[in-house]
């Protein structure tokens, strides 16, 4: 047991103690995150699911600006209460395009996963702009300001571009017309025909009634689609998963 | 650093041999109930992880003894419950609420689910109470104005089809004209002092004659001779004083000028058979039902 005593050597030395608690730690990280990467029981392929539009993302920007996330998790657990109540519970590829994902458990406001199309765009207008006003007992602050603030898709194409450097799949014809589509899903007099193309299932409107494009439509662009690619009619869950 | 026994002098007992500037560590046995203890837990975490899904391998991870998954766990606990309200929801999903008896066991469960179908579903815009956002355009469904209809039948095609909606071919559709396109700012003003006169405001009657011929021609297609509304094209009637969006003149001239275009969304693609049935029973008996 020799072997086992020459541990003060470790310890004698901050450079090699820190050294190898470094591997130590990091056995834990490789058996449990590892093999997330390469088994196949972990990653399912869900027909429907694509990267956001340029105005969804942007959307999303906001939703994360804002701290949404602090109060609403977009994760709907395998549970029935929570089946019951927002409907099929999340599946991993909904947010496979999500950098960062918004899961959670904690819920001071409801989950979100499922909101799309819940509501009319003017119900979101009306309770961003003053959640009380719809919603009496909710204690949601006002975002107004989001109405106010006008957007110019400036740096759009730069924000797809990033997100395809970390993995989603955006392709060039993406990319060229992401500002041009930023600016569509916001006109339902325009001509939309290629945003759908490019993003099946986008919804299309002047989300927030206003002629400007503003903070208000991107968010709820964003709103209005979570949760709604994938369509549970048809997709059979594989139990193993 | 020895292998051999290290035994400290003061107290007898042996040590581990480490020492610091002349202060040794003493080497005490653990207590043994705490080493069993942990024995134990060591068994067990790996008895959990034959039991249950764990350990990777090259493609895919053990599936544990005893079978678990997420998701077919949750799946059971919905059939469970499914099963046990089985006869109740087959009952109402085949019903004709029209005929259906209030002291029915199918009504008795619909109006129940359908409270609660309604708050995690409707009270967002209808409030929790279901009386709506007054003067906001998310309508009262407690009093007995309809804008569609109050029968059991209408409130079921509502609640099916959406009011205005783009995802339902079958939803409710009218559409206001935006008259500021079609008026001018004074027309439009006699034509609001007119409706404000419909519901007995106070208005300047001067410009409300003027007003009426002015809604005899645009307005009655829809709103009716004398402003007491069509069901048929879900336009309000304008001569109680009962509003949705506001009856006051300023908010009458925003109406008029832009129009309004109320959506609702189609429940029928979210909610089961049963569902839709219950929700429809909870509303139709909280007081507006016809």
């Amino acid at each position: 047991m020799a072997f086992l005593k020459r541990h003060q050597v470790l310890e004698r030395s901050p450079t090699l103690l820190f050294v190898f608690s470094l591997l130590t730690v990091s056995v834990g990280g490789i058996v449990e995150i590892a093999p997330l990467f390469y088994l196949e029981n972990t990653i399912e392929e869900v027909e429907g699911v694509r990267p956001y539009s340029p105005l969804e993302l942007a959307g999303r920007d906001i939703y994360v600006r804002e701290g949404c996330y602090v109060c609403h998790s977009q994760m709907i657990r395998p549970m029935r209460d929570e089946v019951e109540r927002y409907g099929h519970y999340s599946l991993a590829a909904e947010s496979m395009y999500d950098h960062p994902h918004q899961w959670g458990s904690k819920r001071t406001g409801p989950d979100l996963a499922r909101v799309g199309g819940r509501y009319s765009d003017a119900w979101h207008v009306d309770h961003l702009m003053d959640p009380q006003s719809v919603v009496p007992e909710s204690i949601m602050p006002k975002y107004a300001f989001l109405a106010d603030t006008v957007i110019d898709g400036e740096h759009i194409e730069d924000l797809v571009k990033t997100h395809r450097f970390v993995g989603v799949p955006y392709t060039d014809e993406m990319v060229e017309a992401a500002a041009a589509d930023f600016r569509v899903q916001a006109d339902p007099d325009g001509d939309w025909d290629g945003l759908l193309e490019r993003y099946p299932g986008a919804v299309v409107s002047n989300f927030d009634g206003q002629p400007e494009l503003t903070e208000m439509d991107a968010m709820i662009a964003y709103l209005q689609m979570l949760g709604t690619l994938v369509d549970f009619s048809t997709f059979t869950p594989d139990a193993n998963r | 650093m020895a292998d051999k026994q290290d035994i400290d002098d003061v107290t007898g007992t042996d040590t581990t041999g480490h020492e610091w500037d002349g202060i040794k560590e003493l080497n005490n046995p653990l207590p043994r109930w705490w080493l069993w203890t942990f024995y134990g837990t060591v068994v067990w975490g790996l008895a959990y992880t034959i039991a249950y899904p764990a350990w990777p391998l090259i493609n895919s991870a053990t599936a544990g003894l005893l079978g678990y998954s997420s998701r077919a766990e949750v799946a059971q606990q919905i059939a469970e419950v499914d099963e046990q309200n089985a006869e109740l929801t087959a009952m109402l999903a085949s019903a004709d609420l029209t005929t259906l008896d209030p002291d029915d066991p199918a009504h008795r469960f619909g109006v129940a689910g359908g409270a609660s179908v309604f708050l995690a579903n409707c009270s967002q815009c209808h409030g929790s109470g279901a009386a709506g956002v007054q003067a906001a355009g998310y309508p009262n469904l407690l009093d007995d104005a309809w804008l569609w209809g109050g029968t059991l039948e209408e409130i079921e095609y509502t609640v099916r089809h959406g009011i205005r909606n783009e995802t339902d071919p079958d939803a409710r559709w009218s559409e206001m004209p935006a008259f500021g396109d079609i008026f001018s700012e004074e027309e439009i003003g006699q034509t609001v002092e007119y409706v404000l006169s419909l519901s007995g405001q106070d208005h300047d009657a001067a410009m409300a004659e003027q007003g009426m011929v002015l809604f005899q021609e645009q307005c009655t297609a829809c709103h009716g001779d004398s402003g007491e509304g069509i069901r048929e094209v879900g336009a309000p009637a304008l001569n109680d004083a009962i509003w949705l969006y506001g009856g006051d003149r300023e908010t009458l001239i925003e109406t008029v000028t832009y129009s309004r275009f109320g959506v609702m969304p189609a429940w029928g693609q979210r909610l089961d058979e049963d569902e839709i049935k219950a929700v429809t029973l909870y509303l139709h008996q909280l007081g507006g039902g016809e």
